[in-house]
């Protein structure tokens, strides 16, 4: 790691569209990545919710901001820890979840998963090994 | 004297849904929005909560659902998607409206 950089994680634990959280969550991730800090991200409690697949808010006249999910591959935040505890818990399993993808620079731009599914255990260790935390 | 009762927290994150279902009596409505919804995910602790309530009808708001990606065999059993025109019958039906926020 380069002096001056950081290892930001965003802990992610609300539902997308009951609250404003998750929508300035993805705010302040993109501006953290633009200014090329290290970012990894947090889902767990009902921040599981937030990468449901297929999620469309038409009929509520709301952001769909869904896409942005997509995009942050583009902006190199590839680390995307999801707590599985969470998830059992609420009914859902990996597949329901959103197919967020990067290309790994280091394996000839090579498609790569970037969510992993980690236990409550290992997201603990996640939290303790970052250097400044950032809750939504 | 049926109630229609509205749940629009997280049952995973506000007891509401629990408050909700420890105060409804045999054939009043339940009628999941918003971010209530996430209830009638199957498989999930909210949804088995939901199946253990007898003589009571458990709806949930279509549009709601939509947003949050949850449909067809992700809906639990026994659960009725009403529309917004739905949700005015369903007030209509009723005697009374109480909203646990």
């Amino acid at each position: 790691m380069s002096e001056g950089v950081k290892k930001f994680l965003y802990v992610n634990r609300k539902a997308p569209h009951g609250t404003i959280y998750a929508l300035e969550a993805l705010e302040v991730v993109l501006i953290g990545a633009a200014f090329e800090q290290d970012v990894e991200l947090a889902f767990l409690d009902d921040g599981v919710f937030q990468l449901v697949k297929g999620w469309d808010t038409s009929d509520l006249g709301s952001k769909n901001f869904a896409p942005t999910y997509m995009a942050l591959g583009d902006f190199e935040v590839t680390k995307v820890f999801v707590e599985k505890e969470s998830l059992d818990e609420r009914g859902l399993t990996a597949d329901d979840l959103m197919e967020l993808m990067y290309e790994d620079e280091d394996d000839d731009w090579a498609e790569k998963p970037s969510i992993r599914i980690v236990s409550r255990e290992e997201m603990a260790r996640i939290m303790a090994a970052n250097d400044v935390i950032l809750s939504f | 004297m049926a109630m229609l009762h509205t749940v629009n927290k997280s049952p995973y994150e506000k007891s509401a849904l629990e408050s909700c279902l420890n105060h409804v009596s045999e054939g009043d409505t339940v009628l999941l929005i918003e971010d209530g919804v996430y209830a009638v995910v199957k498989g999930g602790r909210a949804a088995n909560a939901l199946a253990s309530v007898k003589g009571v009808k458990i709806a949930a708001l279509e549009a709601d659902l939509k947003a949050r990606g949850i449909g067809g065999d992700k809906i639990a059993d026994g659960v009725e998607v009403v529309d917004y025109g739905g949700f005015v019958d369903l007030v209509e039906a009723n005697d009374k409206t109480e909203a646990w926020l």
